[in-house]
C-alpha cells in the first residue's frame, strides 16, 4: 500500500492557551476527498493551519507524505487555498498571472527565480481555470467568485498532490459554488489529487468527498461516507434527519 | 538661469545623482512599506537617524564618518522595532511609536548636554542634497547597489509576503527573515534619505512616491517601475526648482511629490467615473 498523504497522531493544538484542537488522530491515503465539517470553533481551520506548518503544535505529531511535519520541505506537492485573503486590499496592484505565478515559488530555492517552465505552467493553469482572457487584469477588479477562481489557480499550479481547501466557497453565489465544487472534484478524479476540504456546507460535501472528518475539538467521526451513513452512533448524534442531510444519499 | 549653467556646477551635479539614487531607493521600498501598512517605519527610523545624528555630533564626527557611524546604530534599531512588536505582542504601529521617541529623546538629551549643536542638527533635520560632498555620493553609490541587489535577490518572497503573508508562509518562504530584509533594507535607505529631504520629511520620500503608484499603475512591477519614476522626477524637478527659486529643497522635493499625487488621484478618479 501506499504511504499515506496524511498522518495525523494524539494531536493538540490551540492559541494563548486555550485549546482548540483535543487529541485528534486519522490517516488519509492518497487519492482520498476529505471533507472536514464541524460547527464554529471545532478547531477545523486550526488543523488546518498545524498541516500547513503555520501553527505549531502543542503535542502530537503531523507526518506529510511520509515527513514529520517539521522536517517537510516539499511545498510544491501541497496546493492551499484560504476561505479568503488574510487582509485583502481591494487596491492591491497584482494581475491574475502575478499572483498565479506566485504559487510557482514553493518549488523553489535560493534565490527564488522564474524560468520558462514556470511560465508554462502559468499559462496552462490559466487556460484550464477559464481564465486565461483576465490574466492582465488587476486582482481586487474581479468579483469575489473570479477571485476565488485566481486563487485557486494559485494552488493548483503545480500540479499538487495534496490540495487542502479551507472554506474556499463561502463569500461565492451558489451557481458559482457548484461549479467550484466540480472543478475540485475533477482535480480528485482526474488528477488523482487528493482532497482536504473545509466546508459549513455539510448537505453539498456528502455528494462529492469520500470520506468525512466531523471535529468538535476532539474527532466525532472519521470514515467514509458509507459508514457514516449507517452509523447508529451518528443517528444518535445528529438525528436521523441531520445525518441524512450529511450523508446526500437521499 | 539656464539648465546648462545650473549643472555646470560640481555641487548640483552631485546633488541630483546622489539624489537620484536615494529617490530609486526609497520609492522601491515605499511600494513594499505602504502595501503592508508599514509606512510609518520610515519616520521612526528616520527618528532613531536623528538620535544617532546627534550622537555622532557629540563625538564630533561629521559628514562621511557621520553616516558610516549611524548606519550599525539603525540597523540595530531597525531590529529592534521588529523584535519588540514581535516579542513584547505590541502591534508594529506602537513599536515604531516606542523606538521613535525612544530616538528623538536620546537625540534631545544629547544635543542639550553638549551645549546644542543648532546649524548642524538643523540641517539634518530639513536636509542639505545640495551639501552633499563626493565622499557621501560613494557611500550613497555603495549602498544603492546593496539596497537594490537586496530587492532584486528577494523580490519575488518579497512580492509573496506582501500579497498575503499566511500563503507564502504555506509556500515555505520564511516570512520573518523577508521582513527583517525589509527593514534592513529600510534603515539603509533612510540614513541616505536624511541627506536629501532630511529627518522630517524622510516618510514623504518613502511614501508620496508609492501611493502615487499605486493609483495609476497596472500590476506589480508596474507599480515599482512608477514608483521609481515618480521618486527620480521628483528630485530632480524639485532639486532645480529649488535651485532657482532659492527655496529649501527638501520642501520643494515634498511639495513637487504631493502634486504629482495629486494628479495621480484625481486622474484615477475621473478615470473610475468615466468607466460604467
Amino acid at each position: 500500500m501506499s504511504e499515506a498523504v496524511l498522518t495525523i497522531k494524539h494531536l493538540c493544538a490551540g492559541y494563548n492557551g486555550s485549546e482548540a484542537l483535543k487529541d485528534v488522530s486519522f490517516s488519509v491515503k492518497p487519492g482520498d476527498y476529505l471533507g472536514i465539517c464541524g460547527p464554529n470553533g471545532s478547531g477545523k481551520s486550526t488543523l488546518v493551519k498545524v498541516v500547513l506548518g503555520l501553527l505549531a503544535p502543542k503535542a502530537g505529531e503531523v507526518s506529510l507524505f511520509g515527513t514529520p511535519q517539521p522536517d517537510f520541505a516539499q511545498w510544491r506537492r501541497i496546493g492551499y487555498l484560504p476561505q479568503g485573503l488574510q487582509f485583502f486590499n481591494p487596491d492591491f496592484p497584482a494581475t491574475v498571472d502575478e499572483v498565479v505565478r506566485l504559487g510557482r515559488l514553493s518549488g523553489k530555492r535560493f534565490p527564488r527565480r522564474f524560468n520558462r517552465e514556470d511560465a508554462q505552467a502559468v499559462d496552462r493553469t490559466m487556460e484550464w481555470m477559464g481564465i486565461s482572457h483576465i490574466k492582465g487584469c488587476m486582482i481586487g477588479e474581479l468579483s469575489g467568485g473570479l477571485r476565488q477562481r485566481v486563487l485557486l489557480a494559485r494552488a493548483l499550479v503545480n500540479d499538487p498532490a495534496l490540495l487542502v481547501l479551507d472554506e474556499p466557497t463561502t463569500a461565492l453565489d451558489p451557481e458559482t459554488r457548484e461549479s467550484f465544487y466540480k472543478l475540485i472534484f475533477e482535480m480528485n478524479r482526474e488528477r488523482k489529487a487528493t482532497v482536504l476540504l473545509i466546508t459549513h456546507d455539510t448537505a453539498t460535501i456528502g455528494k462529492y468527498a469520500s470520506h468525512l472528518l466531523y471535529l468538535d475539538k476532539k474527532v466525532i467521526f472519521y470514515g467514509d461516507f458509507d459508514d457514516f451513513c449507517k452509523s447508529r452512533e451518528m443517528t444518535g448524534f445528529f438525528g436521523e434527519h441531520g445525518q441524512h442531510l450529511v450523508c446526500h444519499r437521499h | 538661469m539656464n539648465i546648462s549653467e545650473m549643472l555646470s556646477y560640481g555641487f548640483m551635479q552631485r546633488a541630483l545623482i546622489g539624489g537620484s539614487l536615494i529617490a530609486i531607493l526609497c520609492s522601491v521600498l515605499g511600494v513594499f512599506l505602504v502595501l503592508r501598512r508599514l509606512s510609518l517605519i520610515g519616520d521612526g527610523l528616520a527618528h532613531v537617524t536623528f538620535g544617532s545624528v546627534a550622537l555622532a555630533l557629540f563625538f564630533r564626527l561629521h559628514s562621511f564618518y557621520m553616516t558610516l557611524a549611524i548606519i550599525p546604530v539603525v540597523l540595530v534599531s531597525a531590529m529592534g522595532v521588529l523584535k519588540i512588536a514581535q516579542k513584547a505582542r505590541i502591534y508594529g504601529d506602537a513599536a515604531i511609536g516606542i523606538v521613535s521617541a525612544f530616538g528623538i529623546a536620546t537625540g534631545v538629551m544629547l544635543a542639550s548636554i553638549a551645549g546644542g549643536f543648532n546649524v548642524d542638527l538643523f540641517s539634518y533635520l530639513f536636509g542639505n542634497i545640495l551639501s552633499i560632498s563626493s565622499s557621501e555620493l560613494v557611500i550613497a553609490a555603495v549602498l544603492f547597489v546593496i539596497v537594490i541587489t537586496g530587492v532584486a535577490i528577494f523580490y519575488n518572497e518579497l512580492f509573496a509576503s506582501t500579497f498575503d503573508e499566511e500563503l507564502a508562509r504555506s509556500s515555505g518562504i520564511n516570512t520573518e527573515r523577508i521582513n527583517q530584509v525589509l527593514v534592513l533594507l529600510t534603515a539603509l535607505t533612510v540614513v541616505l534619505a536624511m541627506k536629501v529631504v532630511g529627518i522630517m520629511l524622510i516618510s514623504a520620500l518613502l511614501i508620496l512616491p508609492a501611493v502615487s503608484a499605486l493609483q495609476i499603475a497596472k500590476g506589480f512591477k508596474a507599480a515599482i517601475v512608477w514608483a521609481a519614476g515618480i521618486g527620480v522626477s521628483s528630485v530632480v524637478v524639485g532639486i532645480s526648482l529649488s535651485f532657482v527659486l532659492n527655496l529649501p529643497t527638501g520642501a520643494t522635493i515634498v511639495m513637487f511629490n504631493f502634486a504629482i499625487f495629486l494628479i495621480a488621484f484625481s486622474t484615477r478618479a475621473l478615470l473610475l467615473r468615466r468607466l460604467p
